[in-house]
């Protein structure tokens, strides 16, 4: 299978590539990592008139902490993070989705920025930005703006990126001290998107009262699904295995999945109630061991 | 509209004018006549297409060939030096890692960068590791002896026995 053709540029700045994207409007594509895109293209689901080729661009791969933020730049590489030292201690949320997102060579050239970008429900990184509350700074020629997660998802395959603009970095707020995460799919085989994933950030208390909760969910909604009824049932409660199973169920009853290859809505509803169960368990076991 | 690129392929430059749309894999095979890569899927998920790009793996079904400009790429036919082969292609033969030998070049390429990071895998580390690759033939078992025999050839330490096992 090969792509439709396609003319091809890589701006040296991020200006230039800004430039060329306002010029060249719609029949222009942000080409990242490419491993959306590239096989979307050789299917033609996409036909870009013009692939803007942004991996020369220097100073946008970066992960550090910065004015109570865990900065990463957008083309920071999946494997990247599997390495990172600071994600490695502080972040193990990013460490249990490594393993899990695509495989190795995929996770060469994946960056975060685009598995994002990308507005894919059935992608993992959206769903745990959502348990961390990110936001994701998005820069035009007139400047940078930031966007709160819960406003980035439009739609499949739409975001708060709009023409002439390119996603340039996710910012998450350091978490409290006594807060932890965890992430876990369900998938046919290695290497697949999620039958249901559910990403979990709990913060506790010294009494082990829930002071801030985030549950984000993977491919069992048209877009990227925050699980609002489960964190409410949650937060200002001291957590006990009664309260978390009933949030579990109501993440089950909320959440919209399909019937398709990878399971009917129902199996799927079971799985997201199972996950979500164990990944709140996890989060509040690694809250309170922090 | 054609561009200009130039790729080193196992140390060799070469420069060349290529469509945008061409794969990294139809170059190395097509344009370069190195038929050792792979093409199994063509959808990125059985990893037959792996080389090594700047030393990291990737699959070339899923990679054009202009992202390769002015940088290095090593196939298969990189591996060894002369007559004397890689210690990852003399642990797949000495470890009877492959039958039909289809998936055997993407194989390599991955666990000669994985060996590459860390050369003493567990061998959950081996089995995460080459995740990214299918083998319809030798049920993987003797892929993972064959990674821990390149490994400890790699360290310098005693060879782990080749006897077959039998699971
Ligand atoms: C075999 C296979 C299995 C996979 N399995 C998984 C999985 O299990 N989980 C998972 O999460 N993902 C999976 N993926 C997807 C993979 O993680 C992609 O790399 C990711 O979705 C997109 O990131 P990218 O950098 O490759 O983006 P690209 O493919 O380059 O881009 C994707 C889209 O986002 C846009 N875009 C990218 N970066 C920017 C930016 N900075 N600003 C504006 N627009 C931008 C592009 O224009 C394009 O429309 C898989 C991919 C493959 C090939
Ligand atoms: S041919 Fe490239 S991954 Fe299968
Ligand atoms: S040896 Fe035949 S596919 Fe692996």
């Amino acid at each position: 299978m090969i792509p439709a053709p396609f003319d091809y540029s890589t701006p040296a700045t991020l200006k230039e590539a800004l430039t060329l994207l306002q010029q060249l409007g719609d029949d222009a594509k942000i080409l990242a990592g490419g491993h959306s895109l590239i096989p979307m293209m050789k299917l033609r689901l996409a036909s870009p008139a013009h692939l803007i080729d942004i991996n020369k661009i220097p100073g946008l791969s970066y992960i550090k902490e910065e004015g109570g933020y865990l900065k990463i730049g957008a083309m920071t590489r999946e494997v990247d993070l599997e390495e990172s030292e600071i994600i490695r201690k502080k972040f193990p949320i990013f460490i249990d989705a490594s393993k899990l997102i695509a495989d190795p060579q995929v996770r060469n050239l994946g960056t975060v920025g685009g598995n994002i970008a990308h507005g894919d429900a059935a992608n993992d990184q959206p769903a745990i930005m959502l348990a961390l509350r990110a936001e994701v700074v998005i820069t035009s020629l007139e400047g940078e703006r930031v966007v709160p997660i819960d406003e980035f998802f439009f739609g499949f395959y739409t975001t708060a990126v709009q023409q002439g603009e390119i996603l340039t970095e996710i910012r998450i707020p350091t978490p409290s001290k006594g807060t932890g995460s965890a992430y876990h799919k369900m998938e046919r085989k290695a290497g697949d998107y999620a039958i249901a994933g559910a990403a979990v950030q709990v913060s506790l208390d010294g009494k082990g009262t829930c002071t801030q909760i985030g549950i984000g969910l993977t491919n069992v909604n048209a877009t990227p699904m925050r699980a609002f009824r489960s964190e409410e049932a949650l937060k200002g409660k001291k957590l006990s295995a009664d309260l978390i199973e009933q949030a579990a169920q109501l993440a089950a009853e909320d959440c919209n999945p399909s019937d398709d290859l990878r399971g009917s809505a129902d199996y799927k509803r079971t799985i997201v109630k199972a996950l979500t169960k164990r990944m709140i368990h996890k989060a509040a076991e690694r809250a309170v061991n922090s | 509209m054609e561009k200009q690129i130039t790729v080193t392929i196992n140390g060799e430059a070469k420069t060349l004018n290529v469509e945008p749309r061409l794969l990294l894999v139809h170059l190395i095979r097509e344009n370069l006549n190195m038929t050792g890569t792979h093409i199994g899927c063509d959808t990125s998920s059985c990893g037959a297409c792996t080389v090594l790009m700047d030393g990291k793996a990737v699959k070339s079904c899923t990679v054009l060939a202009v992202q390769a400009d002015g940088k290095s790429v090593t196939t298969v036919e990189g591996l060894a030096t002369g007559n004397n082969l890689h210690p990852i292609q003399e642990a797949f033969k000495e470890n009877h890692a492959l039958h039909c030998g289809f998936c055997t070049p993407g194989m390599m390429m991955r666990a000669v960068e994985l060996l590459d990071k860390n050369n003493n895998p567990t061998e959950e580390e081996i089995r995460w590791g080459i995740s990214g690759n299918l083998c319809r033939c030798t049920g993987y078992n003797n892929i993972v002896r064959a990674i821990q025999y390149a490994g400890a050839k790699m360290r310098g330490d005693k060879l782990p026995s080749t006897d077959p096992v039998f699971v």
